[in-house]
């Protein structure tokens, strides 16, 4: 025979016999019943209160009204809203007296930080330390000017975009693949600047004073006469010993020969005045600022 | 209670069971599925999107062979967080093109869903070359090879037309063409005003890898750089009711 049922009473059969065991027909127990009854409440209460039940055109957009877009839209603007006087002053006031102000000063190197971490950290290093072809933000040696004012344009237009007509532009000839210069010239100019770069020595001395009359002729222009460059052209200083693209002979030859040049984006079109500003000043703070 | 004691028939049917209970999915199925095909707010219609041009499905292509969408989603959900850091939030006619969408699951590596344009196309070409060279801390294997492999789009025309068949509007005009604007959106050089005039003015038309010769790397970065690029959201006004 089968358990004796708990309650008191009398619990009939369920009439299921088998071997002469039998089912007791229990009731659900109390609290399981009445979760189970809360549960089709609760859900005939969030089908009104919610969207949900589809129609013809539309499903019904619920009591309550709630929409996922709206939902963000109001998150997004609460912020803004919290932002807006720190946002409005940073995006007002001359580039040149944020410094000045601790306050705003602090505000836009904690908001430049962020937005260097979501937009810049990708090509210049999350530590802004940059790699091969994309420059080190922490030195004192800028391409474009290293003041508030070359630092935010820069991040304004970019640099070589298609998609800014004021974004920095200039174009280093490729002077072996456009045969602008013969091999031995190229040769001769890289140990040249391998002679007045710092901490290096050229690869072949005797080429030196023939590399100066390669210099002098096709590269003065740009990266000046005594080859500390120049920043209205972006063209880079030669004489430290810093390089974008390595200074050693086969690195040179290879920038002499093809010519090597970075793109960055316009962030006008997707980044506020604020937040150009704010990540200005953190680059600008970083240590090489002018 | 006479109909409640009639599951004694079903219980004893496995048959009978199995039929009634695929009738219930069914029904389930239907009332949850069925009326986000007639729903207009479901089907929202969003200006400036367009059909892939023949080089960028080819970079689809080669996205998902190599199984980028394992770790990179193409889904930006409506959270401020996510907004904040890539961009508008996607919307359902982004995909409408996409066969399979490539909204993914999971994310090992950053949504891309608008990644177009925030990179140049040197950066793509190193970071699919050497990620590390360019993101220390990434776990992101190296593609390389990609730029070593020349393609033709030899049967991007077929491929095309097996699209159409699946909803996406590519007229006779791109089909038969196809080969020919997968040449020209590579060479800027190349005459590529039929390309422009059937994809629209925003196609970008360079030569993306730098290197003669269309490759694979071209199309994948010729792909990425559109990703999420279509609709101009500085005139698009989202309606808070979808």
């Amino acid at each position: 025979m089968a358990k004796q049922p708990h309650k008191k009473h009398e619990v009939e059969t369920t009439g299921h016999e088998w071997d002469g065991i039998q089912e007791f027909n229990n009731p659900l127990p109390r609290w399981w019943l009445w979760v189970f009854y809360a549960c089709i409440v609760w859900a005939i209460w969030y089908s009104i209160a919610y969207p949900a039940w589809p129609g013809l055109k539309s499903a019904t957009s619920g009591y309550l009204g709630f929409s996922t877009r709206a939902q963000v839209a109001e998150s997004i603007a609460e912020f803004e809203t919290k932002l807006a006087p720190m946002n409005d002053k940073l995006a007002g006031v001359e580039l040149a007296s944020i410094a000045d102000d601790a306050e705003l000063r602090g505000y836009a190197v904690s908001a430049g930080a962020a937005v260097f971490k979501t937009w810049c950290a990708q090509c210049h290093g999350s530590g802004a330390a940059g790699a091969k072809g994309y420059p080190n933000l922490l030195d004192d040696d800028w391409l474009w000017g290293g003041t508030m004012e070359d630092i935010h344009t820069t991040i304004t237009h970019g640099i070589r975009n298609t998609d800014d007509e004021d974004a920095r532009f200039s174009q280093m000839p490729a002077f072996g693949r456009d045969e602008l210069l013969e091999k031995e010239q190229i040769a001769q100019v890289v140990n040249y600047v391998m002679s007045i770069s710092a901490g290096n020595t050229p690869q072949d001395a005797s080429l030196v004073a023939e590399g100066e009359v390669v210099f002098q002729d096709n590269c003065a222009a740009c990266h000046m006469e005594d080859g500390t460059g120049d920043r209205f052209q972006g063209a880079p200083n030669l004489t430290d010993a810093i390089w974008l693209f390595g200074g050693d002979y086969a690195s040179l030859y290879e920038t002499v020969y093809n010519a090597r040049y970075g793109v960055m984006p316009n962030w006008n079109t997707r980044l506020s005045e604020a937040e150009i500003r704010a990540v200005a000043t953190y680059v600008h703070g970083l240590g090489g600022g002018e | 209670m006479a109909i409640l004691d009639k599951h004694a028939i079903l219980e004893k049917n496995v048959t009978l069971l199995a039929i009634f209970a695929f009738l219930v999915v069914t029904i389930g199925g239907i009332v949850q599925i069925a009326p986000l095909f007639w729903l207009e707010n479901t089907i929202e219609d969003v200006e400036g999107m367009r059909p892939y041009t023949p080089l960028e499905l080819a970079g689809r292509d080669i996205y998902i062979r190599e199984g980028c969408y394992v770790c990179h989603s193409q889904m930006i959900r409506p959270m401020r967080d996510e907004v904040e850091r890539y961009g508008h939030y996607s919307l359902a006619a982004e995909s409408q093109y996409d066969h399979p969408f490539q909204w993914g699951s999971k994310r090992t590596g950053p949504d891309l869903a608008r990644v177009g344009g925030r990179y140049s196309d040197e950066w793509h070409i190193d970071h699919l070359r050497n990620p590390q060279s360019v993101v220390p801390e990434s776990v992101m294997p190296k593609y390389g090879f990609l730029e070593n492999r020349l393609i033709e789009g030899e049967y991007i025309g077929e491929l095309m037309a097996t699209h159409r068949m699946v909803g996406v509007p590519y007229t006779d005009d791109m089909i038969e063409n196809a080969r020919a604007d997968f040449a020209a959106q590579a060479d800027p050089d190349s005459d590529y005003d039929g390309l422009l005039e059937r994809y629209g003015d925003k196609v970008q038309v360079r030569n993306f890898d730098r290197q003669p010769g269309i490759t694979e790397a071209d199309a994948l970065v010729a792909y990425l750089q559109m990703l999420g690029t279509l609709v101009d959201f500085s005139t698009f006004t989202p309606d808070a009711s979808r």
